[in-house]
């Protein structure tokens, strides 16, 4: 059939091979006939050959070589699905001559444009490894660029192709390191705990042990889980004897937790044995209830947790105690589900919950399933050494076993009232003699020899018993099992020597019995026992020693859980479901002493990325004293123009707000008096002050004022100085236009019309320039050096910059947190100075994200010394925040000047909500109640996205989550340039790119929780616009669109 | 990873055999059917056996072993999850998983494990891409085919793959477009001697028929969702408006699936909607004992119990049992000694009732244990938990959709000691 014409006959001719193949029948006496159809162009024939293939092309190597040609063919086929088949089955043909082949084809594939393809050759790494491990170099070559490859679907399957070939080339994980953990959630789920035992090995060599300083870390790490790594480094340098974790280490243990909720058991294993190697003691807890969760799915998978549970509740107990409950037995598990289960239940077993779990043991014992029985009253004996008060009830409890009826049971119970015994020899006479009237009626034999032994071992505390039974069991010696005999030779024995004058009759006569029986097991040991105790010529030395022999002190046996050894294999290994190694298990290394260097897994490409993300950190790091006071240089021109030409800030009038104007009208009203005196060293002290504040460009009336002296000198000597550093100045005053305008045409010309704009006053101002400051020409924007760190940012894929950014935003990968642009000079009222007593306080809102953490608002509190005596100690006192809100405090200002003013920066995360924030602020004397109320667009963290991300998201976000209406605009305010920045300056957004010239989008995420934020503003005809915000937190949206709306209809 | 995959069947018989790898002589199971000697029930047959060479992993469902062979280090529970998405896509295949059903589409059945596994490592496991890539066999394909020789094997590879959303199907259409919930909840609960409680907990689920076109982003919200401990979520649903709003936000994979499942906090009493009253009795002289048993309704918010189903093992010594139901019908075998009465719904003045003897082995000693009452029952329109959902919403896409909530209580391990 399959030389027929017809592809209906070959079908059913493969149809049935592959019936054969799965039965296990050889068919491969039809591969000629089979592989000249692999050409077909039948798709099913073509799948069912390849089956067909895989299985026997081994057996036929030089025929399959015929089928070659046909795959490399296949591999260029434009479509991806039968590129990847075609790979697939040339990987699975396992000819050696096809070696190269091979090679050249994963070569190939590794760099396909489509990720499913680019996955099949990951698989295929580890086919040819196995086929000619000789390959290993070049196939490490291929991991290592397919572990740079961003598509999930390949993560999985290389770190699979990892594991297999080279699972000690750690070091090829390192750049990838930080990838990995953030694609982590969107791999699919099988690759999810391949990656997950990797990074476990992985953090286990690179990072320093959480536990040793647990006690530490617990509240330490509760801080700064949050922040951002700079922080933590930041914070290193405090404590550095401390131990911190490693933000890399933190960053594996964040993105793994949303794991725990997966469908899928290895996942949620995967997850909890990464947790209980790396976590710190005091996190590894939060596990517990998903496992326990995976107690309802079926009897393997309960098996298999079951056991990983046994092991870690050995360990630390308290992680499963609140679960104890889920632990009782249902009389329909299976044996080993039960006996599992028990084992667990004693291994939580304490002083609170014993006597519950002893009255659940009760109904145990009852159970049908005597081996289960059996196991439950070890348990009850284990509980019983365990917990020494209930010492006495187990005993007691075991030995009313004993009247039961059932062989096992009661076996059972002497051996391990037995073993209690050993283990508690102070009080046992009375058991003992219950226990020898209950040899009258006891017939299981470990019972009664169990019982003898006893009697034996203990018999100069029944003195009077032992020689009776000794004289009952003589009786019955012949009818007695062998187990038992030996065991009543024993008890002569041990008589004998402690009492002989009653008993040695009675001995001997048991030794003549047991000389003649018919096990010579029992003859040996008569003649054993005889030679040993009895007196005679020839007894050597040993018979002096017969009662040190027999009546030795005997170590008490250990009663231990049987997974106690267990604890060296990896949790969720093969290795320890077995309790032995299996092949290919990789030993999980312990922590090591030293951390070693954590820069190897940073990125390079992240580099350039982080200049740029961390703008408002650059500041910060670079940090040389030009830069500060450039900075105020920048801010003294500000006040300088204002209060040295009213008018010309009027001319920017857009740039500033009324407030702003007032305030800087006081600033500029105490400046006459700046120029003089200490302003010296002063500034010196405030250079110091900011250094430890992350600095911004704060207008700081206080720095303005000391700055402007040093400036003055300084900008005349070196203006070219000075114009370089306020242009840098510039680039991160105002990013946001220069973010949008990456990548649209009209950003730019929007740029260049602003350019022209401040143009005129820059000219105006070079005129009192001269006569009075220098520096007014560096004012405002600077936009044409702007661009050179834009577009790297632009070019660097979303989601890589994502990944820098430090991973909240996992799950849409396209968005990136933008730094702010535009800085709201808006300075609200904190402390009048009349209720202050002289001490007055405004605070403005910075826009500096990631300050103090990712959630905390950064606000700024210039405080000023209205009074004429040193106001000293200002700090903030009592704070009265609601459920949920941060607070970082400034740091406490040791003394203001009279006349003199400071800024200090703090932190508040506002939970997402416009409650106020209520603290009390101190000084030496005096406090005062302050509160502060963030207006909405304070809570926002401006994120870039392309056009497109954004529509999409947007549709995402429909329905109840959208909230619009429709404003009257005025008409001044229409134009692009107008409306972005009104917009951006009452709230903090981000610009979008906008194609079209009526809508023009807004995006941001909230800080606390992170949901996005989108504002669209669509003008229409007739001087009207669509005002539409999409977000989650419609409460946001809906007082977000409220505060939006005078913004834009005012004139 | 997976070497091999072997189905033996309950009497022994290895009827599929497939090899991802070399092959493994399929001898290997010999070390597999010697452990089922030993274990003596199927249900005890460990599901990791060592040999000397391989290990075997092993799920028994619906009376097939499923025994996959691995050679190498591998995370247990990865192979034994992977062997129940198995059986659960032949199940979605072929509506049943049984040994003749697996006979009879053999093909069928190897080419969707060629699909899901990949060099022993898995490839496609969510039903819906592999039903694009072969198409489950029904009656009016067949014939098709036949006609036409167009084949079940898709010859594109599915979109879902690729996509963000890799669990749904693009270009979905129906001309109803319909969304069903059914959150159902399963106590499992021990009651002891006396009736009081020893242990209750709800699991719940919410399983989830969406028919709808297009690419719908629907929404479930819950008016309690405090009630909520511990979930698990099927893949498609955003874990952080979970987090952050207690808010089921996804776009849902096409045709039936399980969204959510979840475990109702343990402080929350539970509330038992059935009891049992029960006396029996072994004498230790006579041979005979005595049986009786009744179920009636606690506090079951006004509804009332359906599909009453009590299953009970009888002791080993239990030769036969003589009974009287008041209603329904009951069956006491007496190879396995398992009496099953199947009462059907409670109707609260006249409470069911099985009252009868038990006639033991003669010489035998009285068991020690009376037998545990299972018990199984069905309350519908309640959710015993008290989770309601608040409202669905969809997005994406303009039509209306038909929406419905059905809400069910069921017995999960319900067991009775008496």
């Amino acid at each position: 059939m399959l030389e027929s014409s017809k592809d209906s006959a070959k079908l059913d001719a493969m149809k049935r091979i592959v019936g054969m193949i799965a039965k296990g029948k050889n068919a491969s006496e039809l591969f000629p006939a089979v592989v000249k159809n692999v050409a077909s162009k039948n798709i099913e024939i073509k799948k069912l050959v390849y089956v067909y293939l895989m299985r026997y092309a081994e057996e036929q190597q030089d025929l399959a070589l015929l089928s070659i040609s046909t795959f490399q063919r296949a591999l260029k086929d434009p479509n991806q699905l039968i590129r990847a088949s075609a790979l697939r089955v040339l990987s699975s043909i396992r000819v050696p001559i096809i070696v190269p082949i091979m090679m050249l084809a994963i070569k190939e594939a590794s760099s396909d444009l489509s990720p499913y393809v680019r996955k099949n050759a990951a698989h295929a790494i580890q086919k040819l490894y196995s086929l000619d491990p000789e390959q290993k170099e070049m196939l490490i070559e291929v991991i290592e660029k397919l572990l740079k490859d961003r598509s999930t679907l390949v993560a999985g399957s290389v770190v699979m192709a990892f594991e297999e070939v080279c699972p000690d080339r750690i070091d090829l994980i390192h750049k990838n390191y930080r990838k990995l953990c953030n694609l982590l959630v969107d791999v699919e789920e099988w690759g999810q705990v391949v990656i997950i035992h990797m990074l476990t090995r992985y953090a286990r060599t690179q990072f320093l042990s959480p536990w040793k300083v647990d006690e530490v870390v617990d509240e330490y790490s509760e801080s700064n889980f949050y922040e951002s790594d700079e922080e933590q480094k930041e914070k290193d340098q405090k404590l550095k004897a401390i131990y911190t974790m490693d933000p890399d280490h933190r960053l594996l243990l964040r993105n793994t937790k949303p794991l725990l909720q997966s469908r899928n058991a290895a996942v949620v294993m995967a997850v909890a044995q990464l947790y209980w190697h790396l976590a710190p003691k005091s996190e590894a807890g939060i596990v517990s209830k998903s496992l326990v969760r995976l107690l309802r799915s079926n009897r393997e998978v309960q098996y298999i947790v079951l056991q990983n549970i046994a092991t870690m509740s050995i360990q630390r107990k308290g992680m499963f105690e609140p679960y104890l409950k889920s632990f009782y037995v249902r009389s329909t598990d299976p044996t080993m589900i039960k006996t599992l289960k028990l084992e667990i239940m004693t291994n939580l077993a304490n002083e609170a919950n014993i006597s519950t779990l002893l009255r659940e043991f009760q109904t145990y014992v009852k159970s049908q399933d005597k081996h289960f029985a059996a196991a439950t009253i070890q348990a009850i004996g284990r509980c019983a050494t365990n917990i020494t008060e209930v010492t006495d009830t187990c005993l007691n409890g075991l030995v009313c076993l004993l009247s039961n009826r059932d062989e096992i049971v009661v076996a059972e119970s002497v051996v391990v009232i037995k073993k209690l015994l050993q283990t508690q020899p102070a009080h046992h006479g009375e058991i003992i003699k219950h226990m020898a009237k209950l040899l009258d009626n006891i017939t299981v034999p470990v019972a009664r020899a169990s019982i003898l032994w006893l009697i034996g071992e203990y018999c100069e505390r029944v003195p009077k018993i032992a020689p009776d039974v000794l004289r009952k069991t003589a009786k019955s010696f012949t009818n007695e099992d062998d187990l038992v005999k030996l065991q009543i030779l024993n008890l002569g024995a041990k008589l004998y020597l402690t009492n002989s004058k009653q008993t040695k009759l009675l001995t001997q006569y048991v030794l003549n019995l047991g000389k003649y029986d018919q096990s010579y097991d029992i003859r040996d040991r008569t003649r054993f026992i005889r030679q040993l105790i009895v007196p005679n010529e020839k007894s050597g030395a040993l018979s002096k020693y017969a009662k040190k022999i027999f009546l030795a002190q005997k170590p008490a046996p250990l009663l231990e859980s049987p997974f106690k050894d267990r604890d060296h294999f990896q949790l969720g290994t093969l290795s320890h479901t077995l309790n032995s190694r299996a092949t290919g298990y990789l030993e999980l290394s312990d922590w090591p002493e030293v951390a070693p260097d954590p820069s190897v897994r940073n990125v390079d490409v992240a580099e350039s990325a982080k200049e740029w993300t961390g703008i408002p950190g650059k500041p910060k790091k670079e940090k040389p004293t030009e830069k500060f006071y450039s900075e105020s240089e920048e801010e003294e021109d500000d006040s300088a123009s204002t209060s040295s030409s009213g008018s010309e800030s009027d001319s920017k009038s857009e740039k500033e707000d009324e407030d702003e104007g007032s305030t800087d009208e006081s600033s500029g009203s105490s400046s006459p008096s700046e120029e003089s005196t200490d302003s010296e060293s002063d500034s010196k002290e405030s250079a110091a002050k900011k250094r430890c504040r992350a600095v911004n460009e704060s207008d700081s009336q206080d720095i303005k004022k000391k700055a402007e002296g040093i400036s003055m000198k300084r900008s005349t000597s070196s203006s070219s100085d000075t114009e370089y550093t306020s242009s840098d100045e510039c680039s991160s005053g105002s990013k946001s236009e220069s973010d949008s305008k990456s990548d649209s045409e009209s950003g730019k010309s929007r740029n260049a019309t602003c350019n022209k704009k401040e143009e005129k006053p820059v000219q105006d101002r070079k005129t009192p320039k001269k006569q009075d400051m220098f520096l007014l020409d560096l004012d405002d924007f600077c936009p044409v050096t702007t661009p050179v760190a834009v577009p790297t940012a632009a070019a660097l894929s979303p989601s890589l910059a994502a990944d820098l950014e430090g991973l909240s935003l996992s799950s849409s990968s396209v968005i990136d947190v933008t730094m702010q642009v535009s800085v709201p000079t808006k300075t609200h009222e904190l402390l009048h100075r009349m209720s202050g007593k002289g001490l007055a306080a405004h605070y403005h809102f910075s826009r500096q994200p990631g300050i103090f953490g990712d959630r905390m608002v950064p606000v700024q509190v210039t405080v000023t010394n209205t009074t004429d005596q040193k106001i000293e100690n200002i700090h903030i006192g009592e704070k009265k925040l609601p459920p949920g809100m941060r607070m970082h405090e400034f740091n406490p200002i040791e003394f203001l000047e009279p006349g003199g003013s400071i800024t200090a920066t703090m932190g508040i995360d506002f939970c997402d909500s416009t409650q106020t924030a209520s603290f009390q602020l101190c000084t030496k004397d005096d406090h005062f109640s302050v509160n502060i109320q963030p207006p909405v667009g304070e809570l926002l963290l401006p994120v870039t996205m392309s056009e497109k991300d954004f529509k999409k998201e947007q549709g995402m976000l429909t329905g109840m989550n959208e909230t619009s209406t429709t404003i009257a605009v005025a008409p001044q305010n229409s134009t692009r340039l107008v409306i972005i920045e009104r917009v951006v300056k009452a709230a903090n957004l981000g610009v979008v790119p906008s194609g079209e010239d009526n809508i023009h989008r807004f995006a941001a995420k909230t800080m606390h929780s992170g949901s996005l934020m989108l504002v669209t503003v669509e003008l229409k005809e007739s001087s009207t616009a669509q005002l539409i915000i999409n977000t989650e937190k419609t409460v946001i949206g809906s007082v977000l669109l409220r505060e939006l709306k005078p913004v834009l209809s005012q004139g | 990873m997976i070497h091999s995959l072997f189905l033996i069947n309950a009497s022994g018989d290895i009827f599929l055999e497939k090899h991802w790898k070399s092959v493994v002589s399929r001898s290997v199971c010999d070390y597999f059917f010697e452990a089922q000697e030993r274990a003596s029930e199927a249900e005890n047959v460990p599901p990791v056996i060592p040999t000397p060479h391989h290990y075997l992993l092993s799920i028994y469902r619906h009376k097939i072993f499923f025994v996959a062979v691995i050679q190498s280090e591998v995370p247990p529970l990865f192979v034994i999850e992977f062997l129940h998405r198995v059986v659960d896509t032949f199940q979605d295949y072929f509506g049943v998983c049984s040994e003749v059903i697996i006979k009879d589409n053999v093909v069928v059945v190897y080419e969707v494990l060629e699909e899901m596994l990949d060099n022993g490592f898995p490839l496609a496991t969510e039903s819906n891409i592999l039903k694009e890539l072969i198409k489950p066999p029904t009656i009016l394909r067949t014939v098709v085919n036949t006609i036409t020789g167009s084949t079940n094997v898709g010859d594109q590879l599915p979109t879902g793959q690729l996509s963000v959303v890799p669990w749904r199907r693009t270009g979905v259409k129906y001309t109803n477009n319909e969304a069903y919930f059914d959150v159902i909840e399963e106590i499992d609960a021990i009651i002891d001697k006396s009736g009081s409680t020893i242990t209750a907990e709800i699991q719940g689920v919410i399983d989830a028929c969406v028919k709808l076109t297009g690419m719908p982003d629907l929404t479930l919200s819950f008016m309690n969702p405090r009630l909520l401990d511990d979930v698990s979520f099927h893949p498609c649903v955003r874990f952080k408006r979970w987090e952050s709003e207690r808010i089921l936000s996804f776009i849902p994979p096409d045709g039936n699936f399980r969204l959510l499942s979840y475990h109702v906090s343990a402080q929350n009493l539970v509330a038992i909607p059935v009891y049992v009253k029960h006396n029996i009795s072994f004498r230790d002289s006579s041979s005979l004992g005595r049986f009786e048993i009744t179920v009636g309704p606690k506090q079951t918010m006004g509804k009332t119990v359906e599909g009453v189903m009590v299953t009970s093992q009888m002791p080993k010594s239990v030769l036969n049992m003589t009974l009287m139901p008041s209603q329904g019908t009951h069956v006491f075998d007496p190879v396995t000694k398992l009496l099953s009465w199947d009462v059907g719904k409670i109707n609260p003045q006249k409470l069911p009732s099985l009252k009868g003897s038990v006639s033991l082995q003669a010489g035998t000693s009285k068991p020690d244990e009376n037998p545990t009452i299972n018990l199984q029952f069905k309350i519908q329109q309640l959710a015993i938990s008290g989770l309601k959902v608040n409202r669905l919403d969809m997005y994406g896409e303009k039509y209306k959709p038909f929406k419905g909530i059905k809400y069910m209580t069921k017995a999960g391990k319900f067991q009775v000691r008496t």
